[in-house]
């Protein structure tokens, strides 16, 4: 070749000099499994949801249609969730949760709003399943198997679909409007609905109507009753009763002075409907303390804004007409409540006991290697009861008892019941692992505190049964939803790709696949890594 | 200007992108049509934050300047990664002289091109602190107080790296180096020595002195903007770390430049006209303990017993700083 003086090389570019070579760890794009995912207790997506809700717009509707995904129940979940997402939000160690219960009641209202519809995505599977219960679980388990492609019938023994979520939560909390709504919706799926129908046997049941499975929620309706001496005249109710005649024709008649005795959410609603039936004193006694009270934080402190009193460390000991009598306890070193014989009277119009609810089983009598423990249903890992082909879940079966855990029973169910009637099992993915805060690099994210969701007057609290906690505007929802830290899991921010000083991410710019490492050049330093604000890259060493 | 926050959006201003931002809101960082003018295959340390740094400042001046740009180099380590004959890694007009003449060869580049009328062509000249502050000072100070039409960017990593860490006038005290070394009463580079360099830029009253690090590219590339918006002499000093001179981990590059500004330790401002314009605001303040414990070069601070004297007077100059230049948000700290 014919050089310059002294020149034995050809001058090129330094893409020649592969850098790559260079490292001992590389670094990789993972997928990492958010805190609020994992705390659902209906499996939602929701880092997803909010993603695209940050868009605003058209991505609303994407986003509901991914929560419909998970949960059929958009706005009541909005509106009743004890959302433990929220609890386990990275955000809190920042500044505050995000609001995600708020923003999925402003996607399941806008979806009300709008009409938006939801279409069964199978073709006809020709095979039938009943549904024992129009509760949050069984309209979950409904709504999924009848968009799975199964035929679906549900029977309830009440004269409304809903299940507790008509009769043990009050309005003010959710109102009939939405419910009614969101339960039409799964209707018009092409779901059968008997009301007034109540099962008195399964296997029955199941003959009768040809079904080829069955899912069995009914729910625990049955309040539980403690013995307490009371002469003939006390008057004493249970919670139970008490909040599912709010629904009937007549309002329960409790009086002007109304005690509950028990410590639960029930206690709480029960305590808030009598003030707002008019009862000028509420008051519930707890025989332990405040911090082993079952109830959620924000409804004892919403009673107790609203008036309802709080007698701790108390049990009744005694009710006569017009008159109970409460013993002071003191707690043990085990932490359980002792009588201390310090005796007090109150005065009252009607006792109500909130002391938890029992579960009425007796359509499950005669069937065959059904195990039934403390009141409940024992219900292998897919949901199904020792009895093949019946599944349970809900309120009838092992675990906490709340609106969420029942829908998401419903879901799984579904899931195992529909894998179950193809004749194979159902297998979950496998979990990614937990994005903790620490793998996160919060520099990048701006402050921005919470917004907060406007309350109802104390005043109308006490008096009406409205709606006490009202939604997000748009621009705050949109606002709530951008606040998502997306721990674990990509969001196209393009700091690794800003920050590489070898140029050696490529942005694709690919839905699912925003950018790619290029190993020709990456010299393994992990600024992308330590610089990613959500932690969705990993160093993993070379293999020499 | 650069920190107009844009709170609606998950990262605002802080990270280099956002799908959610308006294509004009993003860094030249985030666009893949970016001109990447230092390109792959330098050879670099793991994690330079030089390299970093000259690519985000040329980027943004190429795109100020619709490419019409040539750069002037000082001998350094930006010199000798980029360019190991045959090979070259810069994608625009470059060359290369001395180690202590790239003020003067940038001077002269701009009189070529006004001579021949190319008033659409800009020029650059650039180096690290030792070709800058030391070497070239002189050149600097001529090109300066002539007024020619040159942005000087220097990178600053406090010490000769090329040639081994060895001080130069913008080393620490304190800190480790070859020649610096952490023995006797006064381990390290002494107090009292080194100087300014923005500070000095700005008392020949040229048009625009700017700092900036590579822990704020929003920053960062605001000010390649405004200084291309102007001509005559402008200065622009940016901080960038080495994790082979400071004894940092090669991923702690941009964390250690972001605890460099946090700390009140290297203040970040621009200034016209000799006045100082607009500060960058300590975001979450932080003890200078922080960013040193960061970096081998300050080891010996951290031995057995600690010299917490010596940390403590770290202190008082990031004091001093904060002081001086008013770096805390009003209403103090948030």
């Amino acid at each position: 070749m014919d050089k310059p003086f002294a020149i034995t090389l050809d001058v090129g570019t330094s893409l020649a000099n592969k850098t790559g070579s260079w490292r001992t760890e590389r670094p990789v794009y993972v997928d990492r499994l958010p805190p609020c995912n994992h705390a659902c207790p209906a499996g939602e997506n929701i880092q997803q949801w909010l993603y695209d809700a940050e868009e605003g717009g058209a991505g609303y509707e994407r986003a509901w249609r991914r929560i419909m995904e998970d949960n059929p129940f958009p706005a009541v979940m909005g509106r009743v969730c004890y959302h433990p997402c929220e609890t386990s939000c990275n955000r809190a160690q920042l500044d505050n949760a995000v609001g995600i219960n708020s923003v999925e009641r402003f996607l399941g209202d806008e979806a009300i709003r709008e009409g938006w519809r939801i279409d069964v995505a199978a073709p006809s599977s020709g095979k039938r399943v009943l549904v024992v219960g129009a509760g949050p679980s069984g309209l979950s388990a409904a709504y999924r198997l009848a968009r799975l492609g199964h035929d679906v019938t549900v029977r309830d023994a009440g004269p409304t679909p809903g299940g507790m979520m008509r009769f043990g939560i009050p309005t003010y909390r959710l109102t009939r409007d939405v419910l009614d709504a969101e339960i039409q919706r799964i209707l018009d799926l092409g779901v059968t609905l008997h009301l007034n129908s109540k099962v008195t046997s399964i296997l029955d049941a199941m003959q009768e109507g040809h079904f080829d499975a069955a899912f069995v929620a009914v729910g625990a309706h049955l309040g539980k009753r403690a013995y307490i001496p009371a002469g003939d005249a006390a008057k004493i109710l249970d919670a139970i009763s008490v909040l599912r005649s709010m629904e009937g024709e007549e309002r329960p008649k409790l009086g002007r002075r109304v005690v509950v005795y028990g410590g639960g959410n029930t206690a709480m609603d029960v305590a808030r409907t009598a003030k707002r039936l008019g009862a000028e004193e509420a008051v519930v006694v707890y025989r332990r303390t405040r911090d082993r009270m079952p109830a959620r934080d924000l409804e004892v402190e919403e009673a107790e804004e609203e008036g309802v009193l709080i007698k701790w460390l108390s049990t009744i000991k005694q009710a006569d007409g017009g008159r109970i009598v409460l013993e002071r306890m003191e707690l043990d070193e085990t932490g359980f409540p002792q009588p201390t014989g310090e005796l007090e009277e109150l005065e009252v119009d009607s006792l109500v006991l909130a002391l938890g609810q029992d579960t009425d089983l007796s359509l499950l009598d005669g069937v065959p290697e059904i195990e039934v423990d403390d009141g409940v249903v024992k219900v292998g890992p897919s949901m199904m009861t020792g009895y093949p082909g019946i599944f349970a879940g809900g309120d009838m079966v092992p675990a906490e008892r709340t609106v969420t855990v029942a829908i998401g029973h419903g879901k799984k169910a579904a899931r195992c019941i529909d894998a179950w009637l193809r004749g194979v099992a159902y297998e979950p993915a496998p979990k990614h692992e937990l994005a903790d805060f620490e793998l996160l690099n919060t520099w990048y994210y701006a402050d921005a505190p919470r917004s907060v969701q406007p309350q109802l007057e104390l005043a109308r609290r006490q008096s009406t049964f409205e709606e006490v906690t009202g939604g997000l505007e748009e621009s705050t929802a949109l606002y709530e939803a951008r606040r998502c830290l997306s721990c674990g899991n990509c969001f196209s921010c393009d700091n690794c790709y800003g920050v590489c000083p070898d140029n050696a991410v490529i942005k694709l710019g690919k839905p699912g696949e925003p950018y790619a490492i290029d190993y020709d050049y990456c010299k393994g330093c992990g600024i992308c890594a330590a610089e990613c604000p959500c932690g969705a890259i990993a160093m993993v060493p070379e293999t020499i | 200007m650069p920190d107009a926050q844009t709170k609606l959006y998950q990262v605002g201003t802080f990270a280099v992108g956002n799908r959610l931002l308006s294509p004009d809101e993003r860094s030249v960082q985030a666009g893949i049509e970016r001109s990447n003018t230092l390109t792959c295959g330098h050879r670099a340390c793991q994690g330079c934050g030089e390299a970093l740094g000259a690519r985000y400042v040329l980027d943004a001046a190429m795109r100020a300047t619709q490419g019409r740009l040539i750069a002037a180099n000082a001998t350094g380590c930006l010199e000798v990664f980029s360019t190991p004959y045959p090979e070259s890694s810069w994608q625009l007009p470059w060359l290369h002289s001395l180690f202590g003449n790239a003020p003067a060869v940038a001077t002269g580049i701009a009189a070529a091109l006004k001579v021949k009328g190319r008033t659409d062509v800009r020029v650059i000249g650039q180096g690290g602190d030792g070709g800058t502050m030391d070497i070239g000072f002189a050149c600097l100070s001529g090109m300066f107080e002539r007024g020619d039409d040159v942005l000087y960017v220097c990178y600053d990593n406090e010490a000769y790296m090329n040639t081994g860490v060895q001080r130069s006038s913008a080393t620490p005290p304190a800190a480790r180096t070859a020649t610096t070394k952490p023995v006797g009463d006064e381990p390290g580079n002494v107090f009292g020595q080194g100087k300014s360099a923005p500070l000095i830029a700005m008392a020949h009253e040229i048009p625009y002195v700017a700092t900036a690090t590579v822990a704020d590219l929003h920053d960062l590339e605001a000010k390649v903007e405004r200084a291309m918006e102007l001509h005559g002499a402008r200065y622009l000093h940016v901080f960038v770390p080495c994790p082979l001179g400071w004894g940092s981990a090669a991923r702690d590059t941009i964390r250690i430049a972001r605890l460099a500004k946090e700390t009140g330790l290297f203040p970040v401002f621009e200034a016209e006209h000799g006045e100082i314009t607009t500060v960058s605001k300590i975001r979450r303040p932080l003890p200078v303990e922080e960013y040193l414990r960061a970096q081998r070069r300050f080891a010996h601070l951290f031995g057995d017993p600690p010299r917490t004297d010596v940390i403590s007077r770290i202190q008082a100059r990031a004091d001093r700083n904060i002081r001086r230049f008013g770096l805390l948000q009003d209403g103090g700290p948030s």
